[in-house]
């Protein structure tokens, strides 16, 4: 099962590091990368990771996450990827 | 690596994070024709059992689809066979007894409605229809989660004007019981003409003789994803406008396709229907008034309406049909005025009008929806009105349907707070004239010629 997480959120030191901290805490396996810098200081980052052998509840993770960009200002989003796929391929 | 580009991914968060882009409900058709028996306490310890087996996990279900998916399921709800059906033996105290076994299901079960209190009347009574119609005021007056409709035309079978006039009493006699809410509980009661037998929408929903077992019927929403689609081609021709509809409502479609599939998986449950359809709420920036005012019209309800409504509602159908194996339901715009904040704003300028939201319907997907009319409105002035929707829906072969508030005590002017999704609305003036006459006479109106179709 593969998920999409996206994080936006102002420009910090250690996002990353710490969003990858919590999924490798999972054994969840990242596919993917794709980063940048909108409008000179905001961050926006999306992910695409396979959790096929996570270790504990998607949903725990992924609160887990919810909750570290809440505290730090981010906001991330982590969802299966056949939202997408269903809203934007034939 | 993934074949979704990023603006794609970034589009459908900002669409659910600014837009209101939801799933409106997941609801659980469940067949309640096994739960017949001639003793009262027996069919209610039956029909209680059933929901309460059946929709077990309907409401956690939902949850771990919204938090996996990331997509708001805003409610979970049930329908199951009109109960008519069920109280044929019966009187109509004891159908009051079946609406509080279903409310504590409903209740037991998580969901926050229950509809199928209901009797399809449309050529005539059964002894059960009789019954259940008379309780409907003490059964929607004693519970909280139930809704219950009432079926009184068809095309094919013409009107039951007597019904017609009885819906009119018992619409009155409901709005007295819960006087102390503004008549509350006539939010959940709505009456039909051509009513779907697999709509997942409150407060009209049942599970019709035709369904199976069980079923999954999703309804999708998203007016603000509309809305904010529309405003990067202002000044566009039309064929623009229904382009841009048309996309977004395939988006919005394919979420509740993917969403309806997965509920029906996971609850070893067949997958009904996706009902296309764009339904307000209260929430700034979720109106499908703004929508209209969007194409060009300065307030909801000016000439003009009834055309943008036309085109919105078709361009939705045209995009969503080819996102979702089955379609059904209502499948079309809302209207109901006290939950759309651009409606509500636009009947307080007194611009929509009851005449017009009629003719608005004759373009849309449902009816005179959550309208508030002033307390003294005559049961007969109500039960014309029934009649004129009803024959808008008859005579064009589309589902139409009545739902109005007669706020006792309140006046064209005031306003009244249901709360919620069911939002607020002012009063809205009805014509004074009576309809005493032509009410009383009863009977049934004919099918129209072209019923006859075979």
């Amino acid at each position: 099962m593969r998920a999409i997480i996206t994080v936006v959120g102002k420009d910090n030191m250690g996002i990353i590091y710490n969003v990858t901290k919590i999924l490798a805490a999972y054994r969840v396996n990242i596919l993917d990368i794709s980063q940048t810098i909108l409008s000179s200081d905001i961050f926006a980052m999306i992910m695409l990771v396979n959790t096929a052998s996570i270790a504990g509840e998607f949903t725990a993770m992924a609160a887990e996450l919810k909750a570290y960009g809440e505290a730090e200002g981010y906001d991330i989003h982590v969802q299966r990827e056949d939202v997408f796929n269903a809203m934007h391929t034939l | 690596m993934t074949k979704l580009a990023h603006n794609d991914i970034l589009e459908t968060i900002h669409m659910l994070d600014d837009q209101h882009l939801d799933v409106r409900t997941i609801t659980m058709g469940i067949s309640l024709l096994d739960c017949v028996s001639d003793d009262i306490d027996a069919v209610c310890r039956k029909i209680y059992d059933k929901i309460t087996q059946k929709a077990a996990n309907l409401v956690s279900c939902g949850e771990q689809i919204e938090l996996e998916y990331g997509i708001p399921i805003v409610n979970k709800r049930i329908s199951v066979t009109p109960i008519s059906i069920l109280a044929n033996p019966f009187s109509p105290a004891d159908c009051v007894k079946l609406a509080l076994a279903l409310d504590k299901a409903a209740a037991a079960t998580g969901v926050n409605f229950l509809g199928g209190f209901s009797a399809l009347v449309h050529k005539g009574y059964t002894k059960g229809d009789r019954a259940l119609i008379a309780a409907i005021p003490e059964a929607l007056a004693q519970t909280e989660r139930l809704c219950s409709s009432v079926n009184i035309g068809t095309t094919k079978a013409g009107m039951n004007m007597d019904a017609v006039r009885e819906m009119g009493q018992v619409i009155k006699q409901l709005a007295e019981k819960t006087a102390d809410r503004d008549g509350f509980g006539c939010a959940k009661l709505v009456v039909f003409c051509n009513a779907p037998e697999d709509n997942p929408f409150m407060a009209g929903a049942f599970h019709g003789v035709g369904e199976p077992e069980t079923a999954i019927n999703v309804g999708v929403s998203g007016p603000g994803v509309v809305k904010y689609a529309l405003e990067k081609v202002r000044g566009a021709d039309f064929g623009t406008v229904s382009e841009t509809i048309k996309k977004t409502a395939f988006k919005v479609t394919r979420m509740g396709q993917l969403v309806a599939q997965e509920a029906s998986r996971r609850l070893h449950t067949e997958f009904g229907i996706v009902d296309l359809s764009l339904a307000p709420t209260p929430a700034v920036g979720d109106s499908v008034a703004t929508i209209l005012e969007e194409m060009g019209l300065e307030c909801c309800g000016t000439h003009g309406t009834t055309a943008a409504l036309a085109l919105l509602n078709d361009a939705v159908k045209k995009g969503g049909v080819m996102a979702t194996s089955y379609v059904g339901g209502l499948s079309g715009a809302f209207i109901p005025v006290s939950e759309d904040a651009g409606m509500i704003a636009a009947a307080e300028k007194g611009v929509l009008t009851i005449d017009k939201l009629e003719a608005m319907t004759c373009v849309c997907s449902v009816g005179l929806d959550m309208i508030v009319v002033p307390g003294d409105t005559p049961a007969a002035t109500i039960a014309a009105i029934i009649a004129d929707e009803a024959a808008i829906g008859m005579i064009n072969q589309k589902t139409t349907a009545v739902r109005l508030i007669p706020a006792p005590g309140k006046k064209v002017g005031e306003r009244v707070e249901f709360g919620g999704l069911l939002g607020s609305g002012p009063v809205q003036p009805v014509h004074r004239e009576s309809s005493e006459a032509f009410v009383a006479r009863g009977g049934r109106i004919p099918a129209p010629i072209h019923s006859l179709r075979n």
